[in-house]
């Protein structure tokens, strides 16, 4: 895609260059701490609460000219919000955009991890709504403070405890709690559970950016992330069973799609880079033939 | 190891607590030895749960001094010791049963979730271990078994009390602290919670500090007593020599007001 002129009127990125400069110390401050919730001052942005707006700040933070900038919203490219976010560095930064994984240098992403490993150097930028993950068994943020402080993370278990003796498992399928480099307790941000091996000593650098909750964390590249589970109820992703209709991959991450009204399905890759590439393969594949 | 049993567990010297520039509780001081049950008791405003509140850091130690001695032997210095050594402290040697059951149990969590979340803060990761512990506990604490994943919010006053003191116990503290274990309760359940706490309290030779209005719960439970009246210790002694002969008169006050059957 090409490169356009940044948008008359607007700072680079959006952004003015104090804001840009705080973003960047809170970013230091969490990858020398990893999985520590660092405030930071979170502003307004042009788009709701919930849409992105602590991810799009941290793209606008870290973006250079030089970097090749990728959006994803549930693994898709495609979709408005995706759409949006990356239209709106493309006029305010001019940068160039992709859609490969494999080419990005900064992925923003919503609930989704790319199929695609990724590379050293490239940043996944995450979209995070609540970035506690001890919210739901502690209402006082005061008193999470201390318990990370403390690393007082007892109470967490009791939450998977709970789900065992209900479900006779761990039903935690989305924002499975983590545990970055054996210290700090970390929600990461509502990816499915299926994503959470790729957390585990990836290459690439994860930012977290939280904007109503105004929180920035990191995982730095090859940290330990550990998934919580009990001894005898260790973490494991459930195979779905499922072939994706359009490429045939049995091992990425699927979505339900209702076709009709009379309940027929069908299941599809929601990584559509990932989907696309697999296809263009086979269809050259083919054409070899 | 008759010198180990002789050290106190618990050593309060002129421990003063005020609010402002009232004095909730003046000049307190007592030791407490392992296996020993100390009833504080007093009016309502007399300061016992201050001073309550004050040895299991709910209150900062301001003046005075309170050590507490921990199983390697060790003494700590309650008014100096670190937020996070504190809560260490609470969480593998104390425990602290509240007079409303909902003030210590976790009401959105399951019977056997609230027993198994302090192993689970001292670091138990097996859940069948957690949970045969938890059952276990129930039983002992005369709750049916079958209800471990019941919520606490559909069990009765008396069986939430119950089962907060099976939650206080699991972990094997060598100090409870109890603020009107048996306030809310009728006087049945009462009597059996009391037995159930004196059976416990022996078989596992628990220290107890333990804050009372009622008389009868400190005649039934503890070795010794603290009378208090105004924030001042006035009667301090051997619960049956301070129960029968009273000698100040705010305690002699006290004891006859007990109603006769």
């Amino acid at each position: 895609m090409t490169s356009a002129t940044p948008l008359a009127g607007y700072s680079y990125a959006y952004l003015d260059a104090q804001t840009k400069r705080m973003i960047r110390r809170a970013i230091l401050k969490a990858v020398a701490v990893p999985g520590y919730q660092v405030p930071f001052g979170s502003r307004e942005m042009p788009l709701p609460y919930g849409w992105g707006t602590g991810g799009i700040q941290l793209t606008a933070a870290l973006i250079g000219r030089d970097d090749t900038l990728k959006v994803i919203d549930q693994g898709a490219d495609d979709t408005t919000n995706a759409v949006s976010i990356r239209a709106f560095f493309q006029r305010t930064a001019g940068v160039k955009t992709t859609t490969r994984t494999e080419e990005a240098s900064l992925i923003q992403t919503r609930h989704r991890i790319p199929e695609t490993p990724l590379q050293p150097g490239q940043i996944l930028v995450y979209q995070v709504p609540i970035p506690e993950p001890l919210r739901w068994l502690e209402p006082r943020e005061s008193e999470t403070r201390r318990m990370h402080a403390w690393a007082e993370y007892g109470p967490m278990h009791v939450k998977l405890y709970e789900d065992i003796a209900r479900h006779g498992e761990i039903a935690v399928s989305y924002a499975y709690p983590v545990m970055v480099e054996g210290r700090y307790l970390m929600s990461p941000s509502p990816i499915p559970k299926f994503d959470n091996p790729k957390l585990h000593r990836s290459p690439a650098l994860q930012l977290f950016g939280a904007g109503r909750e105004k929180r920035i964390y990191a995982i730095p590249p090859y940290s330990d992330v550990r998934s919580l589970d009990f001894q005898d109820h260790p973490f494991r992703i459930e195979p779905h069973g499922h072939a994706c209709a359009l490429c045939g991959s049995t091992d990425s991450f699927l979505n339900e799609v209702v076709m009709d009204d009379t309940g027929k399905r069908m299941h599809v890759c929601s990584d559509t880079d990932y989907c696309t590439t697999r296809r263009d393969h086979l269809e050259q594949g083919e054409a070899a033939e | 190891m008759s010198a180990v049993l002789d050290t106190p567990l618990l050593s309060v010297r002129k421990l003063t607590h005020r609010y402002g520039s009232r004095v909730a509780c003046r000049d307190i001081s007592f030791d407490l030895h392992p296996g020993e049950v100390l009833a504080i008791v007093g009016e309502s405003g007399s300061g016992k749960s201050t001073l309550l509140n004050c040895l299991s850091g709910g209150l900062p130690v301001e003046r005075g001094v309170a050590f507490y001695r921990d199983r390697k032997g060790l003494a700590h210095d309650l008014g100096s010791l670190q937020e996070q050594d504190r809560r260490h402290l609470a969480r593998t040697e104390w425990g602290f049963v509240r007079q409303n059951p909902r003030d210590g149990l976790r009401m959105r969590v399951s019977a056997g979730g609230n027993i198994g979340e302090p192993l689970m803060m001292v670091g138990a990761r097996h859940y069948g271990d957690i949970r045969a512990l938890a059952g276990d506990w129930l039983a002992r604490v005369e709750i049916d078994p079958a209800r471990l994943d019941d919520s606490p919010a559909s069990f009765s006053g008396g069986m939430q009390q119950r089962l907060q003191i099976a939650r206080n116990l699991v972990t094997a503290p060598r100090l409870v602290f109890m603020d009107e274990p048996t306030g809310g309760l009728d006087v049945s359940v009462q009597a059996r919670l009391l037995d159930l706490l004196r059976a416990l309290v022996a078989d596992l030779g628990l220290a107890v500090l333990i804050v009372t209005h009622d008389l009868a719960v400190a005649r039934l439970l503890s070795h010794r007593v603290l009378v208090m009246q105004g924030g001042d210790v006035i009667e301090t002694g051997l619960t049956d020599q301070v129960l029968d002969d009273p000698q100040a008169p705010y305690t002699q006050l006290l004891v006859s007001s007990i109603l006769e059957g």
